[in-house]
């Protein structure tokens, strides 16, 4: 059983800081981690390996050389082998372009070894798109089974695997055939501690690294910024909502004031 | 040639004979980007024994409805539904395509961008065109920072996007409308189907409950830490309200995930929506800015959830929470009955 989980470095959101003056983001107080969902997509994988007794996990990030951090995170968590692909020409890339480069790299992994599994995370926390899940999933021709919660069953013989994937309102249980390709939600599983021996091996693993060059027949139109059809056009600051009127005087009148508010909006309140 | 494209689009999102809401929201505000386009507006609607709705999804604003109706689309999954939907997108060449940022729609939306090799700007929240150009403006906070960045798909088409459910407004059911019905067969067996659908289990648990919730107390990280959240929960039942949180409470452990309001949790509507202890970040506003009365409790001034608020008390949180539940249980004794809310 051969599972393979794309990994995203991303800017730690909850470290990160935001320039009261230019509302932008300032990046460089930002570290960069692992995307948290791909964290519960590698555990995912180790969670499968374990139940079934064998396999192999192997991740895969595109993005630039530091981004061999998290395929170390990673190695941590219990993968076997990582591959970076990072080029120039990938820069730029939005979730069509993203998917296309992934999908040529892991054609290449396949060949070697092929692939089962495809696990990645719900979305990234530093674009919330989600779109590259399935992108990939339509580009190796395998079903997509997104926002999965649980994974109930495997059936190693007829090779079919048992899902729970989340709803608007509530759950759906689906049947898949492998191979196939699930996003995870983040409690589909708790992150273990990671045993000495993979923080070890972490700790020195060089993954293997490939440029454009590396992949077979790649069509180069299709990558990064060039092949990217969505772009950012202008930023704005929000409109101004109708809101804004600070009540005043001393903190029990202010309450006062706002039960007086709310016993009048009786169509928002009833007040018996 | 993208001139060869033409009228805006919105999938429909049913299930059990009922339209979600959002695909009835995306009708109103797609009939709105139809007119300034001058083109006609269309559902997609998909299914097995759906025919009845077309007329709902014609009530709600479409001038066409483009179905596909086949005992292997009973229910959604994205091999079949996809292979309809690019069915008919390459047939008849939408301009713009639009799904609810539901998971079905997403999913959806996201295989069949690929398969079209086209845009997709996840999770709009605001939607117009330039007339000219014929460009669909997505828009949709950016990451970091209380800033909003349109989206654009210049070259390929359609120009597609998923939006919030709960930020656009579904034009009223109008019976007398008419409309027209483009039927089509594609082939679908159930035999090259990978995945099935063994059961869907209906979940009426908090977070159905946050979304239909008349008021909520959401609570921020001001609060400090789990024992001062409390407060929240003690103002809540009080008065009858669901609570809801911040990411960052979400991600301190205070509450359960299923809480969280804003850009990556639930949207919500209530007629009351009370935020304690909030920034106000834009991706927590957007989940809650179309609340009929909002009320923001902080103790910086210059906090942007001001900006949103209707009524705001600058002060801090462990003073004026307790005084609030206090005079409301006041009141409710001075009026000899219940405070309750509708
Ligand atoms: C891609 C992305 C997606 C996101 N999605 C979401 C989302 O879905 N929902 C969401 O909520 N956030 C989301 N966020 C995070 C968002 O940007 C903010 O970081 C978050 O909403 C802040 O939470 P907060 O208001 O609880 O905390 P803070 O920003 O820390 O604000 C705390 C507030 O409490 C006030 N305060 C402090 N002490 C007191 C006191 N004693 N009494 C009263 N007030 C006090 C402070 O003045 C401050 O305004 C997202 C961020 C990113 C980058
Ligand atoms: N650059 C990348 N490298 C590896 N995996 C990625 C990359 N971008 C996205 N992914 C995967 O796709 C998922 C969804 O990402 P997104 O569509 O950007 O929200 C992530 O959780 C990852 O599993």
């Amino acid at each position: 059983m051969h599972i393979v989980v794309c990994v995203k470095q991303v800017p730690d959101t909850k470290i990160i800081k935001i320039n009261p003056k230019t509302n932008t983001l300032d990046r460089r107080s930002a570290p960069a981690i692992l995307n948290p969902y791909d964290a519960h997509a590698v555990q995912e994988a180790v969670k499968l390996k374990q139940a079934l007794g064998q396999g192999k996990i192997s991740v895969l990030s595109m993005g630039p050389p530091q981004a061999t951090e998290v395929i170390k995170k990673s190695i941590e968590i219990g993968a076997d082998e990582g591959y970076l692909i990072s080029d120039r020409a990938f820069a730029g890339a939005d979730t069509l372009a993203t998917s296309y480069a992934l999908s040529k790299a892991l054609e290449k992994i396949a060949a070697k070894h092929p692939i089962d599994i495809v696990i990645c995370g719900k979305h990234a926390i530093d674009g919330d798109t989600g779109q590259v899940g399935p992108g990939i999933a339509r580009r190796m021709d395998i079903p997509p089974i997104t926002n999965v919660i649980e994974v109930t069953k495997f059936d190693k013989e007829n090779r079919i695997i048992l899902v729970k994937r989340k709803l608007t309102n509530g759950y759906e249980e689906l049947e898949v055939q492998l191979p196939c390709l699930l996003t995870v939600e983040k409690e589909i599983n708790q992150i273990a501690y990671s045993p000495l021996p993979n923080m070890i091996r972490a700790a020195r693993y060089k993954p293997n690294i490939w440029s454009v060059g590396d992949l077979e027949a790649v069509d180069k139109a299709q990558l990064g910024l060039k092949g990217s059809p969505t772009v950012v056009g202008k930023m704005f600051t929000p409109p101004k909502l109708d809101g804004g009127k600070l009540l005043e005087g001393a903190v029990d009148e202010q309450v006062k004031q706002l039960i007086e508010v709310l016993s009048e909006r009786k169509e928002l309140l009833n007040v018996k | 040639m993208i001139e060869e494209y033409r009228g805006v689009w919105v999938f429909i999102e049913q299930s059990d004979g009922e339209i979600a809401g959002v695909s009835k929201e995306l009708l109103g505000a797609g009939s709105k980007l139809a007119e300034k386009l001058d083109v006609p507006l269309a559902g997609v609607l998909l299914g097995e024994g759906i025919r009845e709705l077309s007329s709902q999804v014609i009530g709600y604003g479409a001038d066409i409805v483009y179905l596909i109706d086949h005992p292997v689309l009973k229910h959604y999954r994205t091999e079949s539904y996809m292979k309809g939907v690019n069915f008919l997108a390459e047939k008849y060449k939408p301009e713009i395509f639009l799904y609810g940022a539901t998971p079905n729609g997403k999913d959806l939306a996201s295989a069949v961008a690929t398969d079209l090799s086209t845009g997709l700007t996840a999770d709009t929240t605001m939607l117009d065109v330039d007339i000219d150009k014929r460009l669909l403006e997505a828009s949709r906070p950016a990451f970091g920072g209380n800033i909003m960045a349109t989206i654009l798909c210049k070259k390929n088409r359609p120009q597609m996007a998923t939006v919030r459910p709960k930020v656009m407004k579904a034009l009223s059911f109008d019976e007398s409308r008419q409309g027209k019905i483009i039927e089509e067969e594609i082939v679908l067996n159930e035999e090259d189907m990978r995945t099935k659908v063994i059961n869907i289990v209906k979940d009426v648990t908090k977070k159905a409950n946050l979304a239909d919730a008349h008021v909520i107390v959401c609570g921020g990280k001001g609060l400090g830490d789990a024992e001062g959240f409390k407060l929240i929960h003690e103002l809540a039942n009080t008065i009858g309200a669901s609570v809801g949180g911040t990411r960052d409470v979400i991600e301190a452990g205070w509450l359960p995930h299923e809480l969280q309001i804003g850009q990556t949790g639930e949207t919500v509507t209530p007629k009351i929506y009370f935020a304690i202890g909030v920034s106000g970040a834009i991706q927590h506003v957007v989940g809650m800015k179309n609340s009929e009365l909002i009320i923001a409790i902080n103790n910086d001034p210059n906090a942007p959830i001001f900006e949103v608020a209707t009524y705001g008390i600058v002060g801090d949180a462990h003073e004026v929470v307790p005084k609030l539940i206090e005079q409301v249980k006041q009141l409710r004794v001075e009026q000899g009955g219940e405070v309750s809310y509708v």
